[in-house]
């Protein structure tokens, strides 16, 4: 059981999720347009390639490494049970997202976050209630175009978070930060079928190395 | 080790802060038993058959062991079953290793939001068969669907479908959502899935039947009509090719209604119609005083003569309010007061 745990963690990319996506792939999902210079948040600047015509460019290398962490951390995550969190408050893709939530067998929250969810859980649901192991924000902002609540709750309740950041977005308290654009249709469903392809592949990962220990 | 000294009025918890109590499966279980050996017993103490006995058995033998003259038929003994005197209540929301079975649950009010998810999915299917009509040059189906007939499940309604606790704006925002998809083209798909929020309304308007007309040994026309005034109750009989003659209780009316006022209350209708010498009328009448027999006398010799009449003069009298009952009844004295409205004097000091 030590060792089904423990043997992922030897290797830099256990469950090969570079192969998932290429640079070209994020080109054409448009994931590198962000918002115009006037919306640029301070702490995004490292990860802008460049301004054209106001509009920033979002540095698809930086992003290439970035999406390899993050998609990693997820499948460590799916492998070991854990349980994962979809949070996005963009209303055009909420059913996207909570489709692909719904496929993987993970959860997803895009509607009105009720204040004391994550630190007030045992209250509102119940007491023995377990709280998710990571969070996935497919957006970053709320609808009032300020940080969700729900990344300062992950951080107090050290539950860490996996966020797609665009040029307006805080990358601070996010522990696995994507740069790339969260406005496009295209670029969501890019990042919707990679998240649901690493966390399957997790899935059925875990599962196989379960099947050959009972048949050992 | 540091003992702490506490009185036994901090050791007692706070029972009512705990919330609503919480109905395990295992102990609906043991009352379900219990229910039914119960249910046995009696059976054999009334000498009837244990197979046999129904719920209505039941209340009947409980009204006759524990007679109640209590009013609220509620708070009499009663043995239902225990799944009609527990509510309904959510089960444990999560497996043994913690996983919630719902992938909305984190978000609190998972059946709805499930809800708004799924009514979602299906107005997405519309468009899309729109899309896929209008790519193959086909019109768009435009079948009027009865509307007047149905109305939306209730607030209250879709809290019990759901077992959970909406607020006003949720379900606005749900019946907006079921309204437009209702109002697109192709909506026709999904007509089994709106039924299910939807819910018949009784059709309560009873046209009013007007009776034919009745001929009596003579070969005269006649029709009987019904009216109540205050306290009054009159019938009439009016009858046809007569001379104005107009009889009440046995006497004629210028002895029983001595009053300018009150024949002119019953000449009213047939001046209406144009009919002033042309029927006869022989009514009884009872109970109130001098005016509210000339109004039920009025109202009934009306209904009496909707017969006579073509529809579109039957619309005219009721517009006119020769049909209508008039409600007006004695207001009740209050306590406090003199009388219905007046009060006693009011004295400064």
């Amino acid at each position: 059981d030590d060792k089904l745990l423990s043997e992922p963690l030897s290797h830099p990319d256990f469950f090969n999720v570079k192969e998932l996506f290429t640079l070209k792939d994020l080109f054409d999902a448009r994931v590198h347009l962000g918002h115009k210079k006037g919306c640029r948040h301070r702490f995004m600047e490292p990860y802008i390639f460049g301004c054209r015509l106001d509009q920033d460019i979002i540095d698809l290398d930086q992003t290439m490494q970035h999406l390899q962490l993050a998609l990693n951390f997820t499948a460590h995550v799916a492998y070991r049970k854990g349980i994962i969190l979809f949070i996005s408050r963009k209303r055009q893709f909420c059913h996207l997202v909570e489709s692909t939530a719904r496929e993987c067998g993970e959860y997803a929250h895009t509607r009105y976050w009720q204040g004391g969810l994550l630190t007030n859980a045992h209250i509102q649901f119940g007491s023995g209630v377990r709280l998710p192991d990571l969070l996935i924000f497919l957006s970053s902002l709320n609808n009032v175009f300020q940080p969700h609540v729900a990344i300062r709750d992950a951080a107090k309740m050290n539950i860490p978070t996996v966020g797609v950041v665009d040029t307006n977005c805080n990358p601070c308290l996010i522990s696995y930060p994507i740069p790339g654009n969260d406005d496009s249709p295209t670029a969501m469903e890019l990042y919707c079928k990679l998240f649901r392809m690493t966390i399957i592949r997790a899935k059925d990962k875990r599962r196989q190395s379960e099947v050959f220990d009972e048949l050992r | 080790l540091r003992l702490i000294y506490t009185t036994t009025a901090v050791q007692r918890k706070n029972v009512g802060a705990s919330g609503p109590e919480k109905y395990t499966e295992a102990f609906i279980k043991k009352q379900i038993e219990e229910f039914n050996l119960g249910k046995r017993h009696l059976a054999n103490m009334m000498g009837e058959d244990p197979e046999t006995f129904t719920q209505e058995d039941i209340d009947r033998a409980i009204a006759y062991l524990f007679p109640s003259g209590l009013f609220d038929k509620q708070a009499r003994p009663m043995m239902k079953h225990p799944t009609e005197i527990f509510p309904e209540q959510r089960k444990i929301q999560w497996g043994e290793d913690g996983r919630p079975f719902h992938f909305l649950f984190y978000t609190g009010k998972q059946s709805y939001y499930a809800l708004m998810h799924e009514t979602y999915e299906k107005l997405l299917n519309v468009q899309k068969y729109q899309d896929q009509l209008t790519a193959q040059d086909l019109p768009p189906q435009k079948e009027k669907r009865n509307l007047a007939g149905s109305r939306w499940l209730t607030k209250i309604e879709l809290e019990e479908m759901l077992l959970e606790k909406l607020s006003d704006d949720d379900y606005s925002r749900f019946i907006q959502l079921l309204q437009k998809l209702m109002t697109l083209p192709c909506g026709d798909i999904e007509e089994e899935y709106i039924q299910k929020f939807s819910r018949v309304v009784p059709v309560q308007l009873q046209k009013v039947v007007i009776e034919p007309l009745k001929y009596d040994e003579r070969g005269v026309a006649f029709s009987t009509g019904e009216g109540t005034r205050k306290t009054a109750r009159a019938t009439a009989v009016v009858y046809d090719n007569g001379t104005g003659k107009i009889t009440v209780n046995g006497i004629d009316v210028l002895h029983y209604f001595p009053v300018l006022q009150d024949r002119e209350q019953l000449l009213f209708p047939f001046q209406f119609l144009d009919r002033v010498g042309k029927h006869d009328m022989v009514c009884t009448v009872s109970g109130g005083g001098r005016s509210a027999q000339a109004g039920a006398i009025r109202l009934a010799s009306a209904k009496a003569l909707r017969s006579f009449v073509t529809e579109k003069e039957v619309e005219f009298m009721r517009q006119a309010g020769l049909l209508t009952v008039d409600p007006r009844v004695k207001e009740r004295k209050k306590p406090g007061q003199e009388g219905a409205r007046r009060k006693f004097t009011w004295k400064k000091r």
